[in-house]
């Protein structure tokens, strides 16, 4: 109970995270409870505190707005070569104990697992890199600061004759592993987030970005850059699908690249089901390409250590279009004859591990530069409903979305109607003409990560819809 | 449980809130997993807290806490308010909600065996033998299996005098072959792909199934695919399985017809509507044999979209969606209903959890019966793909354009099966699709199915919906696209 009015008292403080040692401090003591009430062999103990709010609006007001709190205790017990995890939201010794019994019964009633390793112990690891990303200001955020800017954006959508819809939201995240053998891990950081869609009767514009720090957002911008595709697009021609050059803005990108994620987990292709299964170390992409996994890169986000508290490295997955690298658990990295990475995922899991903090190293283009080289493409602000069709060679399915450009000699010439298109990452990558600098991107389908814009040639669409 | 709920809204109400309800949430999970005759996922997990939703200045506010003390849901209580104040900087007028009488009632969904009584070795037992089972098949590369079970306990009280008990139990479970190989990597589901099925029923439901007997077919296609002809592309009959048509029902009619969507208030992230207010009563949806509803209630089947009432105290309600092909309703919430002039909510307002707003969400939107069976269907077909198990699915943010990809097909010639397909997909526009469709199995043949991971909102929220679906016949559908080249 007392977690979340430290988290709240942190929250009102001002100046450089000045709240966040009571904090830790606290859950260090609810983990030292939990280790102290488990019986267990060994005992992990994650703990997650989080207060979020979120401000939404459309039709030009906000239509809902919440907030919420809560504290997740979430405890894995280790007996004779088994392994189990059960979760409360009750911090009470009583609560502690019973869940840790109940981990333990949970492990102690199925079979051995042959890969399971004993815990991690705090020795030879060394501990995690801290990363800054906690910002009191952020976590102080009111309803009133964000409804104070919503307001203002809705009165200009409507002078614009636009309606906008969208979110305004701010939180704050705590998390703690430690484990019996020694392992104490821990990090904060808050997180904003702002998006709007405006609408002009057969039109629309979007734009999002997200940050760890509310002061590098500015709504009046996205908006302006929303309302001004909106306005651009309106009256969509249609064109024949078909392969063509298409101009990918970051979010797209994203939304399309970040289905490889998984691809690069060691376990994936343990078990043979990731796209580059048998393709390591072949030139699967361009030799433009450069994809890193990177917690510590300064437009990143997240904790810089894993699901067991091992600290995350930083992994050069593809080098000159070339699948180099895999991320690593500790047990799978054992399976494989390979280096842990600090990527692996809560235990007991299937799924071993995940590369979650993609960077593609951006280029010399930008936006600008690839509308005017271009004779004739297509500018995609986002995609939507992306879903893969076929695993191995990746082919995605999806749809164009809130603002789809004609592009002809060179300029913006018309807004586009919306277009379904079907893909592969691999192909994509391997067709990059330019690339812009590396941004930090948000979209809706795969998690931020650091990606640049892209010229892609030989794009396939291959439907078009009614608007 | 409902000492605490009443709390937060009697502290609403001294706020200033003129309407608050609060939900005490407390819900227990179970999931298990096998991948390769090891045991993968073994967690249990317990969460409880309240959330409290107000109108207070005209506009609303939403708040949660787990710190269930008469402070901790007292200060939630007062922070949904002053939310609510908040979000009236931004009121273009008030907050009005369709009239709907007040209950006080107790409600359970019916089951034979609690899952979370049965010992969970056990359970691994079963999930273990259908892993060993596939993994008997020569090809198969990957083995996994699961199983899923819910126990979601609410309190709902409101200022209008409801007060409402409410115990949802849910069961699921499924298994999956996967074989690589050359350069293909080719996957059979059952019951169901993406975890199986999974209904308001208890662990009955899974001894059902079958698991184990059913892993050594499942393995033999997943691998008899690799040698399968492609799919080919073209304008086919298309014939559907239950489990694929009721992800069909679910995108291209489940989500169109949410009337939040239609009014706008999901703009910026699932989309809007193509079915605009005007088309209500006026537009032809499907042909004359097409009729869908929008059911909760338990005499419908214990679906996840079942319950007794709604998260904003609506009772379990069966809205008439598409009645011989007009379209002619949509799935409202009390203030949706209030906003179009209907007389009261059709009963839909669901919430994930405790910390999660209450929102419109399907129910069991199901497609109703014709007649016949799948062995007829069949017959009676001259050229064309039988097409089951979804492998994917996209459509676009207005619910018209949608494509979706099975896991197997077989082509029919001259009314028989004659060779399996590999990487099916056809795609259309969403009212020509179910204007096309020219038969419906009978009663014999529909199932129930159980959608447990439709995302929507923001924060987003997973929600459990569910399809009742017999297997059906469309007429000139492209199939094909996702694999043109």
């Amino acid at each position: 109970m007392k977690t979340r009015r430290k988290m709240r008292r942190a929250s009102a403080r001002a100046g450089a995270a000045a709240g966040l040692a009571p904090l830790q401090a606290e859950l260090r003591r609810i983990a030292e409870r939990v280790l102290r009430l488990s019986e267990a062999d060994e005992t992990e103990v994650t703990i997650e505190a989080e207060s979020d709010a979120l401000t939404r609006f459309a039709n030009n007001t906000i239509h809902q707005n919440v907030a919420e709190e809560r504290l997740d205790i979430s405890i894995r017990a280790v007996v004779e070569g088994r392994t189990a995890r059960a979760t409360t939201n009750k911090s009470d010794d009583e609560s502690l104990r019973r869940t840790a019994q109940a981990a333990l019964e949970l492990a102690q009633n199925q079979p051995k697992h042959s890969g399971l390793l004993p815990m991690a112990g705090p020795a030879g690891r060394g501990a995690a890199k801290t990363v800054g990303r906690y910002f009191d200001s952020t976590a102080a955020a009111s309803p009133g600061d964000r409804g104070r800017v919503v307001a203002a954006l809705c009165r200009e959508a409507e002078r614009g004759k636009h309606t906008a819809a969208g979110i305004f939201s701010t939180g704050a995240h705590a998390m703690a592993i430690a484990n019996s053998r020694g392992v104490f891990a821990y990090h904060a950081q808050t997180r904003a987030q702002f998006s709007i869609t405006a609408m002009d009767g057969d039109s629309s514009g979007w734009a999002k970005a997200t940050s760890p720090d509310l002061r590098e957002i500015d709504p009046e911008k996205l908006a302006r850059r929303a309302m001004g595709k909106a306005e651009r697009s309106r009256k969509p021609r249609e064109i024949t699908p078909g392969r063509m050059t298409v101009i990918l803005e970051p979010a797209a990108v994203l939304d399309l690249a970040g289905f490889l994620f998984y691809d690069f987990a060691g376990t994936a292709v343990g078990d043979n089901r990731s796209c580059f299964n048998n393709r390591m170390g072949k030139q699967v992409f361009g030799k433009n390409i450069e994809l890193w996994d990177d917690v510590y890169h300064p437009l990143q986000s997240g904790a810089p250590f894993d699901g067991e508290g091992m600290p995350r490295e930083r992994v050069r997955l593809v080098e000159a279009g070339v699948p180099k690298a895999l991320v690593y658990s500790r047990a799978t990295a054992r399976k494989m004859k390979a280096k842990p990475t600090g990527h692996g995922l809560p235990l007991p899991n299937e799924w071993g591990e995940a590369p979650m903090n993609l960077v593609i190293e951006g280029g010399d283009s930008s936006l600008e530069k690839m509308i005017a080289s271009t004779e004739r493409g297509v500018l995609l602000t986002r995609v939507w409903y992306v879903r893969e069709v076929d695993p191995y060679e990746k082919v995605l399915t999806g749809m164009t979305r809130d603002g789809t450009f004609l592009v002809e000699g060179g300029k913006i010439v018309a807004g586009l109607r919306n277009m379904r298109f079907n893909e592969s990452v691999l192909e994509m990558l391997s067709k990059v003409e330019e690339m812009g600098p590396a941004v930090r991107a948000s979209g809706e389908e795969a998690f931020d990560m650091v990606v640049p814009a892209m010229k892609v040639k030989d794009f396939h669409f291959t439907e078009m819809t009614k608007f | 449980m409902f000492d605490l709920a009443t709390i937060a809204i009697e502290t609403a109400r001294r706020r200033g809130a003129s309407y608050a309800d609060a939900r005490m949430v407390d819900i227990r999970s179970r999931d298990l997993s096998t991948k390769n005759g090891e045991v993968g996922t073994l967690n249990e997990a317990e969460s409880l807290g309240l959330g409290i939703r107000v109108i207070a200045a005209g506009a609303w506010g939403f708040a949660s806490t787990d710190r269930l003390t008469r402070e901790g849901v007292s200060a939630c209580a007062a922070r949904a308010v002053a939310i609510a104040k908040a979000s009236a900087l931004a009121k273009l007028k008030d907050v009005a909600l369709a009239p709907e009488a007040p209950v006080v009632d107790t409600w359970q969904n019916p089951f034979v065996k609690d899952p979370f009584r049965i010992p969970v070795e056990r359970q691994l037992e079963l999930l273990l033998a259908a892993d060993a089972a596939m993994r008997g098949v020569k090809g198969v590369t990957l083995a996994e299996t699961s199983m899923a079970f819910r126990r979601i306990e609410q309190f709902y009280v409101s200022t209008e005098g409801s007060r409402i008990h409410q115990v949802k139990v849910q069961s699921g479970a499924g298994i999956v072959a996967t074989s690589f190989a050359g350069d293909e990597i080719q996957k059979r589901s059952y019951p169901n792909s993406f975890g199986g099925q999974h209904t308001l029923e208890g662990y009955e439901l899974v001894e059902s199934f079958d698991l184990a007997g059913h892993a050594p077919r499942v393995a033999e296609e997943a691998v008899a695919l690799h040698s399968a002809a492609q799919c080919p592309e073209g304008t086919r009959t298309l014939l559907l399985e239950s489990g694929q048509l009721g992800l069909q029902i679910h995108e291209s009619v489940g989500h169109p017809i949410e009337l939040d969507r239609v009014l706008g208030m999901e703009a910026n992230y699932a989309g809007m509507s193509f079915l605009t207010l005007e088309k209500l009563r006026t537009l032809r949806y499907g042909s004359d044999i097409v009729n869908v509803v929008a059911d909760a209630r338990l005499s419908h089947g214990p679906g996840l979209g079942t319950f007794g009432y709604d998260d904003e105290g609506v009772p379990g309600r069966c809205t008439p969606i598409i009645t011989n092909g007009l379209f002619t309703g949509y799935l409202s919430s009390r203030e949706t209903a209030a906003l179009v002039g209907e007389k009261q909510s059709g009963g839909t307002v669901r919430a994930e959890s405790w910390n999660r707003l209450p929102m419109i969400r399907m129910t069991n939107v199901s497609l109703l019966p014709g007649k016949g069976t799948s062995a007829e269907l069949v017959e009676s077909t001259d050229d064309g793909i039988w097409m089951e198990t979804n492998r994917s699915w996209s459509i676009d943010d207005h619910r018209y354009h949608f494509q979706f990809s099975t896991e197997i097909a077989w082509e029919i010639k001259g009314g028989k099966r004659v060779r399996m397909l590999k990487n099916p997909s056809y795609s259309g526009i969403t009212t020509e699709f179910w204007n096309s469709c020219d038969a419906i199995c009978g009663p014999d043949e529909w199932k129930l199915w159980g959608t447990p991971n439709c995302g929507k909102g923001q924060p987003q929220q997973v929600m459990g919906t569910g399809h009742g679906a017999a297997p059906a016949r469309f007429r000139n559908v492209k199939i094909g696209a996702a694999f043109a080249k």
